[in-house]
């Protein structure tokens, strides 16, 4: 929603150690994302509280539990706003380039 | 875990998009929306109990995914069933997919839950990769008028 958001939450190893540890398993509870850090619960819910507000993760409450899950989609925006725009101007150098060489044949 | 019902999995996808939910709504029943920025229409007459399709707009017009409408609440929630064609008969292979739509701000909040995924699945990888590319293409849709092609490759593919 806000790529200052995005960018500020991903500049931080604990941050994006949380992401790999929800990527790798979906849906976890604070518990269980406080067993791989070694640092104070309240620290690792500061984290999540930075990753929420950037959406990069999401929360379901199931009963008592509350789960969080990974949201790539601001990740997808950044990529289409800050590498395929690249790969795109990459790609239309080349199809120029193979133009020309393959011009001079025909 | 028993060995009896294979591990499930689940993902929440969520989105912030510039509109309304009426908009919003459109953009994932109405056929000719959904060709815009998913390449594929959902075709459906949107009540409980009907089918829906997945049908990719080309000339072959493959059904690439199909189900049941499960709840239709315009323009806020929708509930549907997900499976691929070739296994919508195996109970354990169909999945459900819900879209809950939230006036947030000047925004809309979309939120995509897609639960009972067989854990490791074809299924589960694709759409793992699907939704975050068709998710950024309707909010791009909607807010700029331009889908963006959900079909790109890199290009060593």
């Amino acid at each position: 929603m806000d790529a200052d958001k995005v960018f500020k939450a991903l500049g931080d190893p604990t941050r994006r150690q949380l992401l790999d540890l929800l990527y790798e398993r979906n849906g976890q509870t604070l518990g269980e994302l406080c067993e791989h850090l070694d640092m104070a619960r309240q620290s690792t819910t500061q984290h999540l509280g930075i990753l929420e507000a950037a959406n990069l993760v999401s929360t379901v409450w199931r009963g008592r539990e509350k789960l969080h899950f990974i949201n790539p989609v601001p990740l997808q925006e950044v990529y289409e706003r800050w590498v395929r725009k690249f790969e795109r101007q990459r790609l239309g150098l080349l199809h120029d380039l193979k133009k020309e060489l393959e011009g001079k044949s025909e | 875990m028993n060995t009896t019902r294979k591990e499930k999995t689940s993902f929440v996808y969520v989105t912030y998009i510039r509109s309304t939910p009426e908009k919003v709504f459109e953009a994932i029943t109405k056929p000719e929306v959904t060709r815009r920025y998913w390449g594929h229409e959902n075709v459906s007459e949107w009540r409980p109990g009907a089918d829906w399709q997945h049908v990719r707009t080309d000339a072959q017009r493959t059904v690439n995914l199909v189900g049941k409408v499960v709840e239709v609440a315009p323009p806020t929630r929708l509930v549907i069933t997900w499976a691929s064609p070739a296994q919508a008969a195996d109970p354990d292979s169909i999945s459900r997919v819900s879209f809950d739509i939230v006036p947030y701000d000047d925004m809309v909040r979309l939120t995509v839950t897609h639960e009972e995924l067989e854990a490791g699945s074809g299924m589960a990888t694709g759409i793992q990769h699907g939704w975050p590319i068709v998710l950024s293409s309707l909010k791009s849709l909607l807010e700029t008028g331009q889908g963006i092609d959900v079909f790109a490759k890199p290009k060593s593919a």
